[in-house]
């Protein structure tokens, strides 16, 4: 283990909500018992001061930094960002990542057991909003005694968390830093979330959503959902660089149609990777919640919303991001500015696509370090 | 009043008497936040920059002052309309690619415009034009012709003209001396003067 991890760490779970006292979601449904999961790195202060959340993007976990095990291959989804001397740095903050709402790896969701039936809730679960997924994150706060942020950090969807944490709980933190997010949606964004759950829900095994105690699971249409996915998340020109038009394993064409191109090949190699450590039922319910995600919808306009705001806001986005293209970043500006709100923005010029906000590390650190450390 | 600074820094001195305290400045092209963040402390402004390098701006996010990345050749469309006291730009004028842009613009979003640019009517210049035939590089203009940054090179007399033009109104100029230490000179500005700060009003 390097000297700038955290080291071993270990999911958590907190639990709440009962009969009598639900959690209320937006729907109108309400959801208990509400377990979350969540892992928190470094020590919170004396005076409770130097506490930041980060939020996950769609796939993401609880797990943001260091190894469970120290067999693991892999460490965290946001390993390079968060540890000793690091961006994040947990020798200075106390940070907290928990899993969201309708998630697959510990939170309540579509996987977990309903109450009083021994059966997953399968599509039974009640759909969730990003506001509803923020409400909780405050519920596990305050069960963490917790009751003031130094920062609110998180990219994509975890962007759209941050968000709606600054106009929700204007009060609750200092400042808060959205990477690659947007205010909402756009169409053509919708659309790329709507085919990947048409593949699952197209998939014989999805079986209306029951298929936990299933031979066969919908693998499939989840494979394609995620392959949609990553094709969002790349930009054309990385994925030139990275792939061109060559053969996988060979030099001439085999006239069929099997996986010959080594983009075919990635692809296919990420849909199963992912088939093992997602939920299909999950999949449908969390690029729910990103469509419905609509913070001048929620507030009037988003001039309304970013009015409510009372921390500093460091937006950043990449210039060849397509999937939450630099405009949306720059409306959010725009309506910040026009009500007299403190923000920092920066375009990062990058040919990684959406997929930079987790490869551009260096350039992020540079920004965030010394927006962090100028928060009073 | 202006205040004696060291003498480069004399147009910064100019500016800064010109904003009134606890007005909102915009700083077009404001590099590291230095001279913002000296408005935040001596005149408690309310300030925006936007510059367009990255490492600039992590400079200005070290210095705490609010920036946003943004091509000033592409309007200040993230800007409402009388949105700022004063709209600075500083040395810039002359870089941009698009100066009726640019100044439309400050004028749109500022109440007053404040514009510091290298007088390209210096003596000096005209008379390195006419002896040597080669385009001048000064210490205000350190470049050669191919490199240039200055791309909208203009003279003192230009830009009273072309605020003429527009009905721009200038409320107040000042003409700097490079050989008198940067001294406000008021005798041949367009001649004599190496640079010039310009107060407007639309």
């Amino acid at each position: 283990m390097s000297h700038s991890s955290v080291g071993l760490v270990k999911t958590q779970f907190f639990t709440f909500g009962d009969a009598k006292n639900p959690l209320k979601l937006r729907s109108g449904a309400t959801l208990e018992p509400v377990i979350v999961a969540y892992e928190t790195y470094g020590k919170l202060n004396p005076k409770k001061s130097n506490a930041i959340l980060i939020c996950h993007a769609l796939t993401g976990d609880a797990h943001a930094a260091g190894k469970h095990s120290s067999k693991d291959k892999k460490s965290g989804w946001w390993d390079s960002m968060i540890g000793p001397g690091k961006t994040f740095d947990t020798n200075k903050y106390y940070i907290v990542c928990s899993n969201v709402i309708g998630g697959c790896s510990g939170s309540s969701g579509p996987n977990s057991i309903k109450p009083n039936t021994k059966k997953e809730y399968g599509v039974s679960f009640p759909v969730v909003t990003i506001a509803d997924m923020v409400d909780v994150q405050k519920r596990l706060l305050e069960f963490l005694d917790i009751e003031h942020l130094h920062s609110i950090a998180g990219g994509s969807m975890g962007g759209m968390q941050v968000l709606e944490w600054a106009v929700r709980y204007p009060d609750f933190m200092d400042s808060v830093i959205v990477i690659a997010s947007t205010s909402k949606l756009s169409s053509q964004s919708i659309a790329f979330d709507a085919v990947g759950r048409n593949a699952i829900i197209s998939d014989p095994h999805w079986n209306n959503g029951n298929y936990y105690k299933m031979k066969k699971q919908p693998n499939h249409g989840l494979a394609i959902a995620r392959m949609i996915g990553h094709i969002t998340y790349l930009s054309n020109l990385s994925m030139n660089k990275k792939f061109g038009r060559r053969l996988q394993n060979k030099k001439t064409l085999s006239y069929d149609f099997s996986n010959e191109f080594q983009v075919e090949s990635y692809l296919h190699h990420q849909g199963s990777v992912f088939v093992e450590r997602f939920d299909a039922n999950s999949y449908l319910y969390v690029t729910k919640a990103m469509d419905y995600f609509d913070l001048s919808e929620e507030y009037g306009s988003l001039k309304k919303a970013m009015k409510r705001v009372l921390s500093k806001v460091l937006i950043i986005s990449f210039s060849s991001d397509w999937l939450f293209p630099p405009e949306q970043s720059e409306e959010i500006i725009k309506a910040c500015l026009s009500v007299n709100k403190t923000v920092f923005y920066t375009k990062i010029e990058s040919s990684y696509g959406h997929d930079a906000f987790l490869l551009e590390t260096k350039r992020l650190t540079k920004l965030i370090k010394n927006f962090l450390n100028g928060i009073q | 009043m202006v205040k004696k600074s060291h003498w480069l820094y004399r147009n910064y001195d100019i500016i800064e008497s010109l904003i009134l305290p606890n007005s909102s400045v915009l700083d077009l092209g404001c590099g590291t936040g230095d001279f913002l963040k000296l408005l935040k402390q001596k005149r408690n402004i309310h300030c925006q920059g936007v510059e367009i390098d990255e490492t600039k701006i992590v400079q200005c996010i070290k210095n705490c002052i609010p920036v946003i990345q943004g091509d000033l050749d592409e309007g200040l469309r993230a800007f409402q309309s009388n949105s700022f006291d004063y709209v600075l730009l500083n040395q810039t004028l002359q870089m941009v690619k698009k100066p009726e842009l640019v100044l439309s613009e400050m004028l749109r979003v500022g109440r007053k415009a404040i514009v510091g640019f290298p007088n390209f009517g210096h003596y000096k210049i005209r008379w390195h034009l006419l002896k040597m035939g080669t385009m001048p590089v000064t210490q205000d203009l350190s470049f050669d012709w191919f490199d240039s940054p200055n791309i909208h090179l203009l003279t003192i007399k230009d830009f009273r003209n072309y605020c003429k033009s527009k009905n721009y109104k200038i409320l107040d100029e000042f003409f700097l001396m490079r050989e008198k230490a940067n001294s406000i000179i008021h005798l041949a500005p367009n001649f004599l003067a190496t640079e010039a700060v310009f107060l407007l009003e639309r």
